[in-house]
This record gives structure tokens, sequence and C-alpha cells, in this order.
């Protein structure tokens, strides 16, 4: 690190940055506390937003300029990443800014982008966005940092596999794979060593590139951050439980960016308890996310980022409430797994577990168990185009739930970052088929 | 005239509306085929309709993928409520209804009561539509109307592998070009056509008696086709293409 890299990044970021972001916060949380509600037919919105913006505008400011004094890891939303955060890595998740580039409209784009090279249609729309914005240095978040590192862990897909393995060779930089057998049924103890094994592994791979040696202690505190935020994710999750939901999933697509690209920081931990005790305040007061709540339903599979706001408000205007997604429940559910005194063995352990890499039943019984928790009368199950391990088995659980539990589930055929693949009329017309069957 | 409800149902092809007695009877019906500017022409029709009835008021309820743009439509409703509305109305009977319209085709469980138990759709695709014998039909210089007899009357039949309407356009051309008889393409496509449509009602499980609605009803084929895969009778109801409509028309009786 160079003293005019260190300067630059401190101006940029720590100063500047820091004061335009507060500021930004300031007048944002201001413009929240005079709107009365968030839409038509939403409630009012939640004060915390503005905090949320500075933390993630924060993170992507820190990334821009992250070359000039940290090493930089590129990893999967599913990794292992408490060794990294320890070590002092910027982390960057592709996913995480597919979805930034989803919401703000720049999907279409990038994976357009990544056509042109030659890349098919029918790989991801995170994948396509990932090369487009590699490929065109485009981004609405400015600029992303060079990664000094890969990390991937196929837990959550195996199309992972190859996209890492072509960010290597873009990039040439090390590649770092964690390998997660997929788990039919209980996890074995030498599935437990195979993992743990590869964390030693990629532990020596990060120290290696970071030029330094992991401290226990630093670990364990990256751990415990990790593991405390988790658990108030969880937590905030469960304010959905309430009659009316103080929540929507909706919003948890855009509050989860922090428990994802964020676990083990401070600030996070600092944020998500601001956002429960928010939300348990608008419990206590049965202050609805909608203005009228009548029927409350279960999300499955990743968002269609570019349409959630329509979405919300289409269901809003029916008086419909997103209650709870198995897809945000996945950052919460495994805080049981987790020992911050013992992270290498927790780290395996939880990393093994996330719904992408158990079999289908297990969704399916997650989905029950969701309904019953949640007071939830039906499912919508996103068939995404761009996430087969997540839809697989879809027409199957909509079966079952429909016939076992009697909650009746609509398919909805879309893909969560490619807008071409989405036919906007059929959808609609569906949508509203279905709450006509529910009564609303 | 008394009419105490109208319903139309703007489709992709066609509108129709239809204007039901207190008693839910069908006592007037048009139908047209849809025009670009759909707000016009549904107020034009509901003019027309009123005036048949002698004046008054009649509520509206409006259904099919224009229904949004129906002025005075005091309920908007999907077409796979009021298809199955209309249906059990001139059924009485639970069961499986199909119905192809131009531009989807849609499986509807009806329950007991008449109502709707779940459905299914098919994907973003126009095979297993109307749009894709349309298409077709004109690859072949053949009306829509007499695609059904065609492939009827052919005793034999070609096999038409593609989903896909476009590439099953360029399989006819192929088919043509080696010597096919047009009636052996006809047949094929219905049978393609027919099988798309079986694969949706399965997914639904085995759920007779089998009813068909919509636009592509007027096909005999389509139904007998049906009826040879599915393996059981499949009913085509009274004026299959102006279901919706009266299920909508019958919607405006609730009030």
């Amino acid at each position: 690190m160079s003293l005019l890299g260190a300067l630059t990044y401190h101006a940029n970021v720590s100063l500047l940055g820091h004061a335009a972001l507060r500021l930004d916060r300031w007048r944002t949380e201001r413009k929240l506390g005079r709107m009365p509600t968030a839409g038509p037919h939403l409630g009012p919105p939640l004060a915390t937003s503005g905090w949320l913006k500075e933390l993630i505008s924060r993170h992507y400011l820190a990334g821009r300029h992250a070359n000039r004094v940290r090493k930089v890891a590129w990893v999967t939303s599913g990794a292992p990443i408490e060794h990294l955060k320890a070590l002092g890595y910027y982390l960057l998740y592709p996913e995480n800014h597919g979805a930034v580039c989803g919401i703000r409209r720049w999907g279409e784009r990038q994976c357009q982008a990544a056509e042109d090279a030659g890349y098919s249609r029918d790989l991801c729309s995170y994948a396509r966005t990932d090369f487009g914005t590699v490929l065109s240095g485009k981004t609405p978040v400015g600029r992303l940092p060079r990664p000094d590192l890969l990390l991937c862990c196929n837990n959550i897909c195996q199309t992972v596999l190859y996209w890492y393995q072509v960010l290597a060779h873009h990039f040439r930089v090390p590649l770092v794979l964690i390998d997660t057998p997929f788990l039919y049924a209980e996890a074995r103890p030498y599935m437990l060593a195979h993992v743990r094994r590869q964390i030693d592994a990629a532990v020596e791979a990060a120290e290696r590139v970071a030029g330094r040696s992991l401290a226990p202690a630093r670990l364990e505190g990256v751990m415990r951050l990790s593991h405390e935020a988790i658990g108030l994710w969880l937590k905030i999750m469960q304010t959905g439980r309430h009659r009316p939901a103080p929540i929507l999933a909706f919003d948890e697509f855009i509050h989860m960016a922090p428990i994802v690209e964020m676990r083990g920081d401070e600030s996070t931990v600092a944020y998500y308890r601001a956002l429960l005790a928010e939300l348990e305040e608008r419990a206590r007061r049965g202050v609805g996310a909608l203005q009228v709540e009548k029927k409350r339903l279960l999300w499955d599979n990743l968002p269609i980022w570019y349409r959630l706001r329509p979405l919300a408000e289409a269901l809003a205007s029916r008086g419909v409430a997103l209650v709870a997604s198995t897809y945000t429940n996945a950052w919460g559910e495994l805080v049981e797994l987790i020992d911050p005194a013992r992270p290498l063995d927790s780290m395996a352990r939880a990393y093994l577990h996330p719904i992408l890499n158990r079999g289908t039943g297990h969704k399916l019984a997650t989905m029950a168990r969701m309904l019953e928790e949640y007071h939830a009368d039906g499912v919508l199950l996103h068939s995404d185009r761009s996430c087969k391990p997540y839809s697989i088995g879809q027409m199957d659980q909509q079966r079952r739930l429909a016939g076992e539990l009697g909650k009746p589930a609509l398919l909805l055929d879309a893909d969560h970052n490619d807008p071409r693949a989405y036919a906007e009329a059929q959808a609609a017309n569906r949508l509203q088929a279905f709450l006509e069957v529910l009564g609303v | 005239m008394s009419l105490a409800a109208l319903g139309i149902d703007v489709g992709s092809t066609a509108t129709k509306l239809v204007g039901v007695t207190p008693e839910g009877e069908i006592a007037w019906q048009k139908l047209v085929p849809t025009a670009p500017r759909i707000e016009a022409q549904a107020e034009a029709l509901l003019g027309e309709a009123r005036a048949a009835a002698g004046g008054g008021a009649p509520p509206v309820v409006a259904t099919g993928y224009g229904r949004k743009l129906v002025p005075g439509a005091g309920r908007v409703l999907t077409e796979i409520t009021c298809h199955a509305r209309g249906v059990y109305r001139r059924t009485g009977r639970a069961g499986t209804l199909v119905d192809i319209g131009g531009q989807d085709s849609k499986v509807i469980l009806i329950g007991p009561g008449g109502q709707v138990q779940h459905f299914v759709m098919n994907d973003k695709c126009a095979a297993g539509t109307g749009r894709f014998l349309e298409v077709t039909a004109g690859r072949l210089q053949l009306q829509v109307a007499d695609m059904g007899a065609t492939a009827l009357a052919g005793a034999g039949e070609v096999p038409i592998s593609s989903t896909c309407t476009v590439f099953a356009e360029s399989e006819i051309v192929s088919l043509l070009a080696r010597g096919a008889p047009v009636e052996h393409v006809v047949r094929g496509l219905h049978r393609a056509l027919t099988q798309r449509v079986t694969s949706l009602v399965r997914s639904l499980g085995p759920r007779p008696p089998y009813f068909l609605s919509g636009g592509v009803a007027h096909n005999r084929a389509v139904a007998a086709f049906l009826a040879e895969a599915l393996g059981a009778p499949v009913e085509t109801v009274g004026e299959p293409q102006l279901m919706g409509a009266y299920g909508a028309a019958l919607a405006g009786l609730d009030a």
C-alpha cells in the first residue's frame, strides 16, 4: 500500500464520501419521515431505510477505491468468508452486485454485453450480468475493484464453478474452490471433515495472497459479529409473524444486503439492531407494512429484481402481504449451527447446510413450517429461469402444498435478472387469477 | 329486452360481449375481431348492448387481456375465473376445463361448487394456442376455420417434432418440400398442439370430466385428439368462445 494510495482512499472514502453519504442519509430520513405511506396501498416506510442506503453506498464506495489499500476477494454468496474478513480483505459479491444491476434496470444491458462476447443466453443471468460488467467495465455503482483472490463455494449451484473459472482466466488471479457435498439427508462426519479441510486450505491461500497470518482472536471476533448479525436477521424476519406483518419479504430482499455482503462487520450488527427495534415497535403498535392486510403469502426463490416495486404494489392493492420468503430465510436459519468459539468448525457446518445444498424435500418441509409459523395462506413459487437448483421440484412442491397442506401455490415464470425472460401480461394474469382463487 | 348485466371478454383475437337476464340466461351476444384501439371498440360495443337493452346501465364486468381498458367496467376479472363460471353454469359439474384461446391455453380445475381450485397456463410461448394454428394455416394457405376438418380428413399423419410455433413453421416448409401431403401435415400440427395441452392437463392430474372452451374449441379435431390423448371424452361447451364473457356477465349479477 503506497502512502498516496492510502491518502486517496481515506480522502475519498473516510472523509468526503463519509460526509456526503451521511448528509444523504439525513436527507433520506427526513424525506421518509414526511411520507405517511410508502405507496398508495403500503404502510409507512421503514425509517432505517436511510441507514441501509448509507451502508450499501459506503460498501460500494469503499470497493471503488479498495485496490489502493486492501486485498480484494470476489466471493460467491454462500462462501465462507469470515477468514477473509479477519485478514482484512474487501469482499465483493458479484451476485449482490448483479442484484443492484437488476434493481437499477441494468440487468438487460449487462447480459447483452456478455451475450455479445459469446456467452449463451441459457447461462444464469447473474453470471451474464457479472461477465457483462467485467467486459464492459460499466456498472451503476461506478467501478468494481479488481480481485486479488477468487473464492467459490458450490453450496448454491454448480454454475459458479465455471463462472469463477472464467473470472480466474480473465483476471489471472488464484481461484479457491470449496466443494460442499450435497445433503440428501443429515450431514455425515466425513462431509464435515471434507469441508473443514478445504476451509483450512482456503485460509492458507488467503494468507499467502494477503501476505499475513490469520490471527485466531480476530477470526473469533469476526465470527461473533457474523453470528450476532445472523441471529438479528432471523429475528427481523420473524417479526413478519405478527398480524399485520410490520415488514414484507419485498423489504427483506433489500434489507438483506448487509447480511450477505457485510456479514462480520460491526456496522451490520448495529444496523440490524436498529431495524429490529423499529419493527418490534411497529408490531407493538399494530402498524403493518400494508394499509389493509387481508391475506398473507410466502415467496419461494430469488426475487424478480427488476419488478420488486410493481409486484409489491400489485399485491398491496388487493391487501396481500408477502410475509416471508425461503430465500431471505436462508441467511438466518443456520444461526444455531454456529459456535463463535469454534469458528472453523462452525464455518464447515454452517456452509454445508444452505437450503440449496439440501434436497427438495427439505425445501418443502421448510415451506410447510414457514406457512404455519407465518400464518400464510399460500405460496408464490418463482420459477426462475436462471436458478435451476432453486426452481427444480417446484411443480411437485406446488401439488403437495395444495394437496397435503391445502395451501394454494402459484408458479410464476420469470428470471431474477433478465427482464427479457419475463412476460408482464402473462405474469399479471396468472397473479390476478391466483388472487381471485384466494378470494381477494 | 331486459339485460341485468353485461360481460365483455377482450381477447387477443376476438372481443365477445354477452348480456344476461336476471336469471343468468344469455339474452344478447356479439363477437367481433379485436381492434387495435381496444378502448374505443369496447365503448362502442357496450353502447350497442345498452341500446339493445333499451337503455339503463346494467353492471359491466370485463375480462380477457384487454380487460383493464374497458371503460365503465365495475369489476375486472381474469378469464380463468370467468370461463370457469360460465362453463359451470352451463354444465353444472365439477371437472377439468381446457380453455384454448388465441394467445394462451389454460387448464382450470373446477371444484364441486363451481369454484376454481387450481389452474395452469402455457408458458411464454405460442405453441399450444390458437396462434399456433393461425400461423401454420397461413403457411399452408388454409382458412383457420377449415383446419380441423382438414386434419380429420387426413388418413395419414406426419409428426411435427417442434414445439415452437416459429420452428414448426420452418418444419412445415421442409415437410412440404419433401412432398408430404397437406392433410398429413395438418393432422401432425393438431397432434403437436394437443400434446402440448395434454401435458398441461396431466400436470393437474387426471380429473375428468373434461370440458373444452375458447375459440379453438370450434376446431373439432382438437377435441377429438385431446379425447384420444386423455383416454376420456372431451365435451365442447355450447358457444365455447362466449364462455368468458358469459362468466363475466354472471359475475355482474353478484352485485
